[in-house]
């Protein structure tokens, strides 16, 4: 891993009309990492990556992307950086051939033709290359989108939310191949709503209202949560949630399949919340160390998101 | 390099949107169904100088000069005497349900008032609901009456018929001397159907991408706003050439518009005209939010276009602020010169005081269009 930042934005400011989308946001990510950027829905994350490859002029903020000055050298950007949009973006009646071809000539590759057939093998949509790309299922649309944002083999992958509606298998393989492509070299940052997703990232930053509100590994912002967990497991957990709800000292209380997790900032006023309960032989309660979804929620929550 | 255009990528451009402009049926069926569609209603169902209206005529006198009167209006292409009544009151019935155009009505005594010399009146009521439709009709008809009596008031009655003029005014209709219609409109589509589907096809062009998402995945890639333009403005150059030549093979063989002047002087024409249209088009299509919008405002410049340019209805014949408004419209421009050049004959000097305004426009639109063009998503 180099020292070399990848990204080095600072004060990355977006006003629409009077709304502040995204507010003095520093991201720094080095080179070859792979960073999670997170956040609810309206928090300014596809803002900051728009503004991170030139389809957004940013209204105030500096910083370079791959050494190059963001403000005045998307061009050059673009030609290193793959971004992958929310909402699949290809030409869904153009064919998945034609698609990667189109994308190889815009960036003008060299060996056009053995590149596409390359892609298309490692794919494993040789078969089916002729198919309109519309016709793809979710999962194969993600992983044509992926092939053909890395077809020109970018420094710099913006990934905004790529795994929203595909199911978990093809979540599992698409991180897998994240992960090599980050080993190659090359620098992810990638927007997601999965808890799962955010702790493969190597560093994490949270968007909420526009403003970053904490940043760094998994481990460290649940440290700097101060978040105290205790987690109900049994029959009656499902009744206790409303009971336990607006107590003193319950900041949160949330299930995780069948497990209540019952969150806040003091334990020993949860310990007392909790206690009535203690004795219920159907009831199993202990202190656990809040996952990183509990944490989401609770910055959610302290800085008014959008589904707070 | 890569903020420089690029043919290489100009190509690549073309290549998909060929592919989607071959996909797309639904559309190419349009911009081949709508001209048609559109020279064979106008051509075929709309008639400036209606013929054959259905007439009633009431007949209060009957004798030699209403069957005379009678007869001159049923052998007239104008008119078809459907009913011939003695009541007057019937006639006008007819009129006010609409079964009839005209009622001409030969009063009382209208022979004896001949004979006298005491200058009867031959009522002639007319359904002027719509005043376009009569006009011709009832200005033929009083030459037909006269005509139709002159054979009748012969020996001591010749007196009583019409006098000849001391001078005849002669009128030579030039350059559609039958006042054919469609030699007015058929030409005049080629720049109506023009009009549509150029700006039509342009506005949707950028607006679909944007509608689809597909526009962000355009700009987050190496491409020059020109290159977009240019992939997507040529392929409707193509559907515009062919759509002109349709409509004029159909014209010249199925309509049989004469073709006086030179088609190469045409086409050159044309070309200014297609280019203004095309970048009125993509000035839309970078305003609108979706095809929707792309429609409406399409519809807004298609109106005028053809309300005020002189196409449907008489150009001098409009109000002084209507025609400002018909010559800042490059289709009114181009409306003279198909006309002039195809049943006229005009050449070069006759239409440039038509040409230069539509270069005019086209310079004003086309900067607009470019000006407009954004490489982000702001």
């Amino acid at each position: 891993m180099s020292d070399n930042l990848a990204i080095d934005v600072h004060g990355l400011t977006k006003r629409f009309g009077k709304k502040t989308a995204v507010n003095q946001v520093d991201i720094a990510v080095p080179e070859g990492q792979v960073w999670g950027f997170l956040g609810p829905n309206g928090s300014g994350k596809t803002t900051t990556i728009r503004m991170l490859c030139g389809l957004l002029n940013a209204d105030a903020g500096e910083g370079t992307c791959l050494g190059y000055d963001f403000r005045t050298q998307s061009e050059q950007i673009k030609l290193e950086t793959g971004y992958m949009t929310q909402k699949f973006s290809f030409w869904e009646d153009l064919s998945i051939r034609e698609n990667l071809d189109f994308v190889a000539r815009l960036y003008q590759l060299p060996k056009r033709r053995a590149l596409v057939d390359q892609t298309l093998e490692k794919l494993g949509l040789k078969d089916r290359q002729n198919q309109l790309a519309g016709a793809l299922s979710g999962g194969w649309k993600q992983r044509l989108a992926l092939a053909a944002c890395t077809l020109h083999s970018p420094k710099l992958l913006l990934l905004d939310e790529p795994t929203a509606g595909v199911d978990p298998k093809a979540r599992r393989d698409f991180w897998d191949t994240i992960h090599d492509l980050s080993s190659e070299g090359i620098t992810v940052l990638v927007s997601t709503h999965y808890m799962d997703e955010a702790e493969r990232c190597d560093r994490i930053v949270f968007i909420s209202v526009g403003n970053i509100v904490a940043r760094g590994t998994v481990a460290e912002i649940i440290a700097a949560s101060g978040l105290v967990t205790f987690t109900v497991e049994g029959g009656g957990a499902r009744q206790l949630a409303d009971r336990l709800r607006g107590l003193p000292g319950v900041v949160f209380v949330s299930f995780f399949g069948a497990l209540l997790h019952v969150s806040g900032y003091d334990r020993a006023l949860l310990e007392a919340a909790l206690a009535p309960y203690r004795h219920d032989p159907n009831l199993m309660i202990r202190e656990t160390p809040p996952s990183l979804e509990d944490v989401f929620i609770q910055l959610q929550q302290n800085n008014g998101g959008e589904n707070a | 390099m890569n903020g420089r255009f690029s043919p290489a990528r100009v190509f690549a451009m073309l290549g998909k949107e060929f592919i989607q402009m071959r996909r797309d049926r639904m559309t190419l069926a349009m911009l081949i169904g709508i001209p048609l569609m559109q020279l064979f209603i106008f051509g075929y169902a709309i008639n400036m100088v209606p013929k054959h209206l259905a007439t009633a005529v009431s007949i209060s006198d009957p004798g030699l000069f209403s069957d005379s009167i009678v007869a001159a209006i049923g052998n007239s292409s104008y008119f078809d005497v459907v009913k011939a009544t003695n009541s007057p009151a019937e006639a006008r019935r007819m009129l006010a349900d609409g079964r009839v155009s005209f009622v001409v009505d030969i009063p009382v005594n209208f022979s004896r008032d001949l004979v006298r010399g005491a200058h009867p009146s031959l009522l002639v009521e007319a359904d002027a609901t719509d005043p376009a439709a009569g006009s011709y009709a009832i200005s033929a008809l009083s030459g037909l009456v006269n005509t139709a009596l002159r054979d009748d008031l012969t020996g001591p009655l010749a007196s009583r018929a019409a006098p000849t003029p001391a001078f005849a005014v002669v009128v030579h209709s030039l350059y559609n001397p039958e006042a054919n219609t469609q030699y007015n409109i058929v030409p005049g589509l080629l720049a109506v159907i023009l009009t549509m589907t150029m700006v039509m096809a342009t506005s949707i062009a950028l607006t679909r991408e944007r509608e689809r998402g597909t526009y962000e995945n355009l700009l987050a890639m190496p491409t020059h706003p020109l290159e977009i333009m240019i992939g997507k403005i040529t392929p409707n150059i193509f559907v515009g050439a062919f759509q002109s030549a349709l409509i004029l093979v159909v014209a010249k063989f199925v309509f049989g518009v004469p073709m006086i002047g030179s088609l190469a002087l045409l086409a050159v024409a044309g070309s200014f005209y297609i280019a203004a249209l095309l970048a009125v088009g993509y000035t839309f299509s970078t305003m609108a939010q979706n095809q929707m919008q792309a429609m409406q405002m399409t519809f807004f410049f298609f109106m005028p276009s053809i309300m005020l340019s002189g196409f449907i209805f008489p150009f001098h014949g409009m109000p002084q602020w209507a025609q400002w408004i018909g010559e800042a419209l490059p289709i009114t421009h181009f409306l003279r010169i198909v006309r002039g050049i195809l049943l006229k004959g005009s050449g070069i000097p006759e239409i440039w005081p038509d040409v230069w305004p539509m270069i005019l426009f086209l310079f004003v639109a086309g900067t607009v269009a470019v000006r407009r063009f954004r490489k982000t998503l702001d």
